[in-house]
C-alpha cells in the first residue's frame, strides 16, 4: 500500500487522499498528463476509461467516457482550472450528456492533485476531492468504481505479469 | 447498489455553514432553539428554519429534557455521510494501487 494517509471530514464533504511514490515527480505527473495511462488507472478493470481529448491547459476540457459491463458508456468531463507541471493540478470533474455538453444537472466534483518531492527518489503526491453535494458521488459510485479497491488487485497481478513477458 | 434518499437530504442540509455549525453546537444537546438563534446574526424564525431542514435530514432532533425542549445531534445522520465517503476513499485507494503498478512498470522497463 502507498496509500499514506486518508482523511474524511463529513461536515465538509471534504476527502482527501495522500500516497507516496518512488519516483521523481515528473513520472508521477506523467499519471496524469499521459492519456493512456490515465485510462489504465482512472477507471477499474470493471469501468475502464477512454480519453477522447486530453489537454491539461487551464481553460481545457478533457473529455472521457467509462465502458460499463453491460456496455454501457456514460460520458464525463474535467473543466482544468489550474496546471502546473510537476506539480499541481485543478479540474472540475463533471458529468456530460450522450452529445458530450456538460450535464449541468449533475454538479462536479473539485479535485486538488498536489505533488511534491520528499525525499531521494520519493514523490509525494495529494488528491483533494470536494463534493458539492451527494448527486456526483451516488453518480460516481453508481459507476461502479467503488469496486476499485477488490479488483485493483487482480489489475496489479495483470500489469506485472505484462511486464515480466515484455522484459524477457 | 441502493442509496436511500436521505442522503439527498444529509448532504443537502450540510450544504449550509450555519447548519453545519448547529450541527456541532448540538453535539452537547444543552440548547433548545432560542439559545442557538442567540449565536447567529439571524432571527429566531430563520435558525428555526435551519433546525427544521437539518429535522428533516434525520441530523438533529429535538428532546424534551424536564420543561425544556434541546436540539441535539444524532449520530447516525452524520454516518450516513461518513459511509459514503468511506466509499471514496476505497475508490482513490484502488486508483493509487493501479498508479503505483504504472510507476512501477516503467522503472523496471527503464532499468
Amino acid at each position: 500500500m502507498t496509500v499514506t494517509a486518508v482523511r474524511k471530514d463529513p461536515n465538509t464533504l471534504t476527502m482527501t487522499t495522500t500516497a507516496e511514490f518512488a519516483a521523481s515527480p515528473e513520472r508521477v505527473w506523467q499519471l496524469w498528463a499521459d492519456p493512456r495511462q490515465l485510462e489504465r488507472w482512472w477507471g477499474p478493470p470493471t469501468y475502464p476509461a477512454t480519453f477522447t481529448a486530453h489537454d491539461l491547459a487551464p481553460g481545457s476540457r478533457v473529455e472521457y467516457h467509462m465502458t460499463g459491463p453491460e456496455g454501457d458508456q456514460p460520458r464525463a468531463y474535467w473543466d482544468i482550472v489550474e496546471a502546473d507541471a510537476p506539480r499541481s493540478l485543478v479540474f472540475r470533474d463533471g458529468f456530460a450528456n450522450d452529445d458530450g455538453t456538460p450535464n449541468t444537472d449533475l454538479p462536479g466534483t473539485e479535485i486538488r492533485v498536489r505533488i511534491e518531492k520528499v525525499g531521494d527518489g520519493r514523490t509525494q503526491m495529494s488528491i483533494e476531492s470536494v463534493f458539492p453535494s451527494t448527486e456526483a458521488m451516488e453518480q460516481l459510485l453508481a459507476m461502479g468504481m467503488e469496486q476499485g479497491l477488490t479488483q485493483a488487485v487482480g489489475q496489479i497481478d495483470a500489469i506485472l505479469a505484462e511486464d515480466t513477458v515484455r522484459s524477457a | 447498489m441502493q442509496i436511500t434518499p436521505d442522503i439527498d437530504r444529509v448532504f443537502g442540509a450540510l450544504a449550509d455553514a450555519t447548519r453545519r455549525d448547529i450541527v456541532r453546537r448540538a453535539i452537547d444537546g444543552e440548547e433548545g432553539v432560542a439559545e442557538l438563534a442567540g449565536h447567529y446574526p439571524m432571527s429566531f424564525a430563520a435558525v428555526q428554519k435551519h433546525v427544521a431542514v437539518l429535522e428533516r435530514a434525520g441530523l438533529v432532533s429535538k428532546q424534551r429534557i424536564g420543561r425544556r425542549k434541546v436540539v441535539r445531534t444524532n449520530a447516525h445522520g452524520l454516518a450516513v455521510a461518513r459511509r459514503l465517503l468511506d466509499r471514496y476513499e476505497e475508490l482513490w485507494r484502488g486508483r493509487v494501487d493501479r498508479m503505483t503498478a504504472l510507476v512501477s512498470e516503467t522503472k523496471e522497463t527503464d532499468a
